[in-house]
């Protein structure tokens, strides 16, 4: 952690990290501890008095229906985010790794949607689903299905579960295609002698042998689910119709700045909070040990 | 390839083929919708292959007054704030990651954990989660509607820390005994040693970086009202709400592609140094 040779103690190194504490107490810390000391208080209808209610807030969003649906719905929306792209990048890495010439191609022009930024996906896939003018909606039309996710909830929850899933592809693929190629060749020939095909060299050595990558990518996607869609749904959505696409970040940011509802909001955060905290401590406790091959 | 089975190559080019075109589809057609005028992109089914009003276009979302009827800046305007935007967030987080990780790592000093660790909790407090309060402390201190107060609620890096504690971590402690013996302070090391060592990877962390500067939407969301501070990213949201009454999806689409290639043509341009930052910040 510290180098064996350093430097005598002075004032310098508390300039040094100066920058990076005051933003992180100003912006991070102070905010955040904000949001818990809120999290306590109910805010009368006019906002002239405030009561410290202690745990009375979360109470109520756990006895609230809404929230609780919103809860399932944001697991069933990462889930399917998840095991949507990480199952396409999969598919997709598996063969480019077979391939010998071309495989830097295939991984620059398939790389490069990382880098659209999520609203941006959105505009683009809603686009895509116009129901008046979009190419998929007519093509849908001639096997008589009528797409239109302004109305219908569970085709607005496709929609956007495609968007985000069609952006993430791009970061699953790198990690899988770095992962198979790291894998020593000799394995998988002494796998071919012995008599195993394509198929089953790839279920019973390559596959189990990318599982910390899996599980890597699992934690990165659910982040990506939970935390960075926000801008899909405000894009595609805006959480309706009749909430079936509001996932718990919109809903902070729905309750807090449009709903003005200021303890309740407040509450969500920090329900979210440990939610990131939870991840973060999973990511660090297993996923940085790496597997040696 | 372990085995030579031509039919197994054809099938897996043909998968990727497939693959490439999923990934680029989208795209594809918001081209192509920026090459048509107004008229043909009202009428279904919309075209899919390019038309011959791609200039024009260009011009009319640029220069002109983007879409006909909005109120928003100039998109030229929005593009320059998008910039501003992205490169204060990607070099002040350089700038601050890189000074903290050398005093952590190079100097004995009281409470150099307790810092390590404050730092380490920004990993766990994503703009998402502390929302309301964070919007109140920026306009407390009147930075609404600033550059500033795009970037700097947004510089503080823990990732961007750790990356460059590794670095340093494995750069040889004779490197620092040799520059001590020619007389060298800490400032003078780090500057002149410590710097240019890790080159590199300040250039593979700017990509990263850059793209996550440029793509933010939530934040430049709340604190600027003002048309004059619009990101060009935010922009396209308040354009698809103008859609519902007069739709212009040329001009949409045109602005999308505008606000795509800045960070599309970095990870392709600098691909090698993209994939080193992705992997070396995430594990």
């Amino acid at each position: 952690m510290l180098k064996r040779v350093h430097f005598p103690t002075s004032v310098l190194p508390y300039l040094l990290v100066a920058p990076q504490i005051i933003i992180t107490l100003i912006f991070f810390i102070w905010p955040a501890s904000q949001a818990v000391y809120q999290s306590f208080l109910i805010e009368d209808a006019f906002g002239l008095s405030t009561e410290f209610v202690w745990f009375e807030n979360f109470q109520i969003l756990f006895e609230d229906s809404q929230y609780l649906e919103t809860f399932w719905r944001t697991i069933i929306f990462s889930a399917a985010v998840a095991v949507l792209s990480m199952g396409s990048a999969l598919i997709l890495a598996a063969f480019a790794d077979r391939v010998v010439r071309g495989a830097t191609t295939y991984r620059t022009l398939m790389i490069w949607p990382y880098a659209v930024a999520p609203v941006l996906a959105g505009a683009l896939w809603v686009f895509m689903f116009n129901p008046t003018l979009g190419i998929f909606p007519y093509i849908l039309e001639f096997i008589g299905i009528d797409w239109n996710h302004y109305l219908n909830g569970s085709q607005a929850m496709l929609l956007v579960i495609f968007a985000a899933a069609w952006k993430q592809i791009a970061y699953n693929f790198l990690f899988y295609l770095a992962a198979m190629q790291s894998i020593p060749r000799s394995l998988i020939e002494a796998a071919a002698i012995d008599g195993a095909g394509p198929v089953r060299r790839f279920w019973d050595h390559i596959f189990p042998l990318i599982s910390p990558t899996t599980f890597f990518l699992l934690v990165i996607n659910a982040v990506y689910a939970f935390f960075d869609t926000f801008g899909i749904i405000h894009a595609v959505t805006q959480g309706g119709p009749a909430n079936s696409t509001t996932i718990l970040v919109y809903k902070v940011f729905n309750d807090g700045f449009v709903g003005l509802d200021l303890g309740g909001s407040a509450a969500q955060s920090v329900i979210l909070m440990i939610l990131v905290i939870a991840m973060t401590v999973v990511q660090f406790r297993y996923v940085e040990r790496k597997v040696e091959y | 390839m372990v085995e030579n089975r031509r039919i197994l190559g054809i099938i897996s080019h043909i998968v990727l083929i497939l693959g490439v075109i999923m990934v680029a589809l989208p795209i594809w057609i918001t081209f192509v919708a920026s090459t048509h005028d107004a008229v043909r992109m009202t009428q279904a089914p919309i075209p899919m292959l390019p038309g011959t009003h791609f200039f024009e276009n260009f011009k009319q979302t640029l220069f002109g007054a983007g879409l006909s009827g909005s109120e928003g800046a100039p998109v030229w305007r929005m593009l320059l704030n998008s910039l501003a935007m992205a490169l204060m967030i990607a070099f002040g987080k350089i700038a601050i990651s890189l000074l903290s990780a050398f005093a952590i790592v190079y100097f004995k000093f009281p409470f150099r954990m307790g810092f390590f660790w404050m730092i380490f909790i920004t990993l766990m407090l994503p703009v998402e989660v502390r929302i309301l309060p964070t919007f109140e402390v920026v306009a407390n201190l009147g930075m609404l509607n600033s550059y500033w107060g795009l970037s700097i609620p947004l510089i503080a890096s823990a990732t961007a820390t750790f990356m460059f504690r590794q670095v340093f971590l494995t750069i040889p402690d004779e490197m620092l005994e040799s520059a001590r013996i020619d007389g060298a302070g800490p400032l003078r090391f780090f500057w002149d040693i410590l710097i240019p060592l890790s080159r590199t990877n300040i250039a593979a962390l700017f990509v990263i970086l850059f793209i996550y500067g440029w793509n933010q939407y939530l934040w430049p969301l709340l604190i600027t009202t003002d048309t004059d501070m619009t990101t060009i990213v935010m922009s396209i949201k308040q354009m698809l709400e103008a859609a519902e009454q007069s739709p212009q999806w040329n001009i949409i689409m045109m602005t999308a592609l505008l606000a795509m290639i800045p960070p599309v043509f970095v990870v392709v341009g600098m691909q090698r140094l993209f994939v080193q930052g992705l992997t070396e910040t995430d594990k």
